[in-house]
């Protein structure tokens, strides 16, 4: 028995609709997590190398551990294109407002990852030229342990941040202007 | 050449001005009893007895006795191949000697770092300025009575320091003790 309604009809030949035999099939997500998504796959360090674990963050890009398997691989050696500030040795006192400079001149969102002992505490350098640990001027996301850490340790450095920037508001945390 | 011909042709040349210090392992030194004329030491050092390359310049502090300072040259000959290490005091009170940056130009970066972490000014220097810590921080840290932990200081928009936490850390030192575990105890209880 036929309806009295007229059955809509699907069109899905025109300009205007999807077709998703060109353009494949469509996901739903929330805005949040596909944001988080963008984010968290393309964190572009800034590499922050003052000792030697500059020497195990050049290790971490090259191929042998090849960051770049995490999206990782685009070393801006300029802050305003930088997501994640990679504070990779020893900061002195001498060093460290420049290195607080650059951080400012981050653009939001930004990160940061004290690694190894010596930017995360200050190691072993009890001194009177060494800041005792980076987050003395700046805020630090996560804290890699070692002296100097495996390239291991940092590319679980990178999972570890990837993984709180997918919990982040994102939305919700950008600034308005009014 | 052996090196203590070296020695014996200073004393030669300026007479009661060398005191020669024991032999020690082989290397040879000697003394100059004036600071104020280790530049003409080393000039003839370097012109007569072809000691050519200045591999050194440090300073000793000798807190609690005087004179205070001690500086040391090292000295090497590429011709002859032999070391020489000339010692001479300074008291605290002038804290002052003459250059040899005039003489081999590698110890200007020398002095300019004893000046910086020890405080002894170089006469004649073309460009006594700190080089390790920043112009304006008001200390020379290598000095014995400065504390390990540093002081905290300010130079807005330059640099600051704070005293490190060091827990009654490790690595204290007191001077004037008898022997090293007095000197250097592993650990110092502090005062609270």
């Amino acid at each position: 028995m036929a309806s009295i309604y007229p059955r809509p009809v699907m069109q899905t030949k025109t300009d205007f609709t999807y077709d998703s035999k060109i353009e494949g099939d469509v996901v739903v997500t929330k805005l949040d997590a596909a944001v988080n998504w963008f984010r968290k796959n393309s964190l572009w360090p800034m590499p922050m190398g003052l000792a030697c674990c500059a020497i195990e963050l050049m290790a971490v890009g090259a191929s042998r551990f090849d960051i770049s398997r995490f999206g990782s691989e685009v070393m801006r050696f300029s802050p305003r294109q930088s997501d994640v500030m990679i504070v990779a040795g020893t900061v002195t006192y001498k060093m460290a407002l420049a290195v607080k400079r650059i951080y400012d001149q981050m653009a939001e969102p930004k990160w940061v990852i004290a690694m190894g002992a010596c930017a995360s505490t200050g190691g072993m350098y009890r001194s009177y030229a060494v800041l005792q640990g980076v987050d003395n001027i700046i805020p630090v996301d996560i804290y890699v342990a070692g002296c100097p850490p495996r390239p291991e340790a940092l590319l679980d450095a990178m999972l570890n941040l990837q993984a709180k920037v997918a919990r982040e508001p994102a939305l919700s945390s950008l600034k308005h202007t009014s | 050449m052996p090196p203590q011909e070296l020695a014996q042709k200073l004393q030669t040349q300026f007479g009661a001005l060398i005191i020669a210090l024991p032999e020690f392992r082989e290397e040879t030194t000697v003394s100059v009893a004036d600071p104020e004329r280790i530049a003409d030491v080393c000039a003839f050092a370097k012109e007569s007895l072809g000691c050519n390359f200045l591999l050194d310049i440090t300073s000793v502090d000798d807190y609690g006795t005087e004179p205070r300072w001690t500086i040391v040259y090292e000295l090497y000959g590429l011709g002859h191949h032999c070391r020489l290490r000339i010692k001479t005091q300074v008291n605290e009170e002038s804290s002052e000697l003459p250059t040899v940056s005039s003489i081999w130009r590698t110890a200007d970066w020398h002095e300019r770092e004893i000046y910086d972490l020890m405080g002894i000014r170089f006469r004649g220097h073309p460009d006594l300025r700190r080089i390790i810590m920043w112009e304006g921080y008001p200390y020379f840290p290598l000095r014995k009575d400065f504390p390990l932990v540093g002081k905290p200081t300010e130079l807005p928009e330059v640099a600051f320091t704070r005293a490190a936490p060091l827990q009654g850390g490790p690595f204290v030192t007191s001077a004037g003790g008898k022997n090293t575990i007095e000197r250097e105890p592993r650990a110092r209880i502090t005062e609270k």
